[in-house]
């Protein structure tokens, strides 16, 4: 009955844990370079924000397809297709979730004081000892935030899945192509029953967010 | 030994401006550096530091930081840096802030004691006041034992009070270590107690560069009274016109002409002086 619930857990979990380690080093190189090349690649970034899900879904589509060149590939040499399974769902996501983490993680690591950075290469420490020591651990509010919201925004996630993934049980059906269909043969009782628990968790992701991000100021003052 | 021949473009407030520095520096020298603000003064401490690139060599005890534009990466200088303020690890207690440096507790306990925070070690740097976030900076800049301590105004956000306990205890720890160190200062008073040598730059170039007292006593000192202040307002009252005048942290009300008033301006720098409570004999040609 509820399996739809745990293919989206699932997908959010393994998008969350992807996204997070792409976004590591994108969100610092934007929140620390002064190339030109910057706003290209935050605008690119940020595409997934207000294309509509059908677009991103579509082109995904397109590229990931047997008919191209990357699709074609796979199949040729692992005998794997990209599209209407589960793998295919987690690319998707990938896309469409990346500026949920990639954002506030550079707004964190902009926020950060230089002399403190600065302080640490001084302490002899690298770049990446500086990131995972020194920045990641005073940017907590920005950290669970994007990790937060890229699960609960890739657990809502609607168009693009089921343009690039269709909706076979138990693979790539999610809650919310369960409840868009349950409300296509008017099983009302499902959809009411799937819509609360949607809406009970995601307004608890939200609160829980807001009242870590409440507390870890008032203790740290960052 | 420490040579340095740099020369840098700097973009500044002035538009651009060269820095070029020719300077050796003896072991164990306490340097200080001062000259008007965009005078290049930091530029020189971050190309030090190797948070900066610039073109030529800085030779540190026979080995080279820089030369031919092969440049040794900060983190492997053997610097001590401090900065002005805010550079302190905030999800780190004082203790780790020092350990994080280097895992060396023994001379990390000494450093605490040697500062007088032994009893903070456990305490973050939130709660910390401004002064003993200094320390603890200076502290941590001293866990590696550098050969060189760069200190960038390292105490200008302090009030006096705090000031005069930190210049003793940067002073202690020079000594202790028997490091080199350059610090960024405009505080006539804090180079006179710290330093043993003055270098003054102006427009990316030194122009003054000798013992502390004969650089000072030459372009400040003199046998009459004068400050510096900046006028704030100019009152009438009857038939005297009074002067508010702000000189450091004092305000004082100084009586004027009405004749005199027509040259000043609120806002202006004046230099507020005595005139000679003693007569003194000028040579004639003066």
């Amino acid at each position: 009955m509820f399996e739809p619930f745990y293919i989206s857990f699932k997908l959010a979990s393994i998008t969350v844990l992807i996204l997070f380690l792409i976004s590591l080093p994108l969100s610092w190189y934007l929140s620390q370079t002064k190339s030109k090349i910057k706003p290209f690649i935050e605008a690119l970034t940020a595409l997934p924000i207000v294309l509509p899900p059908s677009v991103l879904g579509f082109y995904i589509l397109v590229a990931l397809s047997q008919n191209s060149p990357l699709g074609a590939f796979f199949k040729d040499t692992f005998d794997i297709s990209l599209v209407f399974n589960f793998t295919s769902l987690v690319i998707a996501s990938c896309f469409y979730s990346l500026p949920f983490m990639v954002q506030p993680l550079q707004s964190g690591f902009e926020s950060l004081n230089k002399n403190m950075l600065e302080a640490s290469y001084l302490c002899g420490k690298s770049k990446l000892q500086t990131i995972l020591f020194v920045a990641l651990p005073n940017i907590k509010p920005a950290l669970i935030t994007a990790v937060i919201i890229t699960f609960a925004h890739t657990v809502g996630e609607f168009g693009v899945v089921l343009m690039v993934g269709g909706s076979i049980p138990g693979e790539t059906k999610v809650a919310s192509v369960a409840i868009y269909e349950m409300v296509e043969i008017m099983d009302y009782k499902g959809a009411h029953i799937y819509s609360a628990i949607m809406l009970g968790m995601s307004f608890i992701v939200l609160l829980s967010v807001y009242t870590f991000n409440a507390k870890h100021k008032r203790k740290f003052g960052l | 030994m420490i040579n340095i021949n740099i020369k840098k473009t700097l973009h500044g407030v002035n538009g651009a401006m060269s820095l070029d520095i020719d300077l050796s520096i003896k072991q164990g020298e306490f340097i200080a550096l001062t000259g008007p603000s965009g005078s290049g003064k930091t530029t020189l401490l971050r190309v030090l530091a190797g948070l900066e690139v610039a073109e030529g060599e800085i030779e540190v005890n026979k080995s080279f930081w820089l030369k031919n534009n092969k440049s040794i990466k900060a983190q492997k200088r053997s610097i001590g840096f401090m900065h002005q303020e805010n550079a302190l690890f905030p999800n780190m207690s004082i203790l780790q802030n020092l350990l994080f440096v280097i895992n060396d507790l023994e001379l990390a306990l000494r450093l605490l004691s040697l500062t007088g925070l032994t009893k903070l070690q456990d305490s973050y740097p939130k709660t910390l006041s401004g002064g003993q976030k200094q320390r603890v900076s200076l502290c941590r800049a001293m866990m590696r034992k550098p050969d060189i301590l760069l200190l960038d105004e390292p105490l200008s956000a302090l009030d006096a009070k705090m000031r005069t306990q930190l210049q003793s205890e940067i002073l202690a720890l020079h000594k202790e270590f028997n490091t080199t160190t350059i610090m960024v200062s405009h505080e006539p008073s804090e180079i006179y107690k710290l330093s043993t040598r003055t270098i003054v730059l102006e427009n990316g170039h030194i122009i003054k560069d000798g013992k502390t007292q004969e650089v000072l006593l030459k372009s400040q000192g003199s046998q009459k009274f004068s400050f510096e202040g900046e006028l704030l307002e100019l009152k009438e009252v009857d038939v005297i016109i009074i002067a508010i005048v702000a000189i450091g942290q004092q305000i004082v009300e100084v009586v004027v002409s009405k004749k005199e008033a027509l040259d000043l301006k609120v806002g202006q720098r004046v230099i507020l002086g005595t005139k000679a409570f003693a007569p003194t004999i000028l040579h004639p040609s003066l």
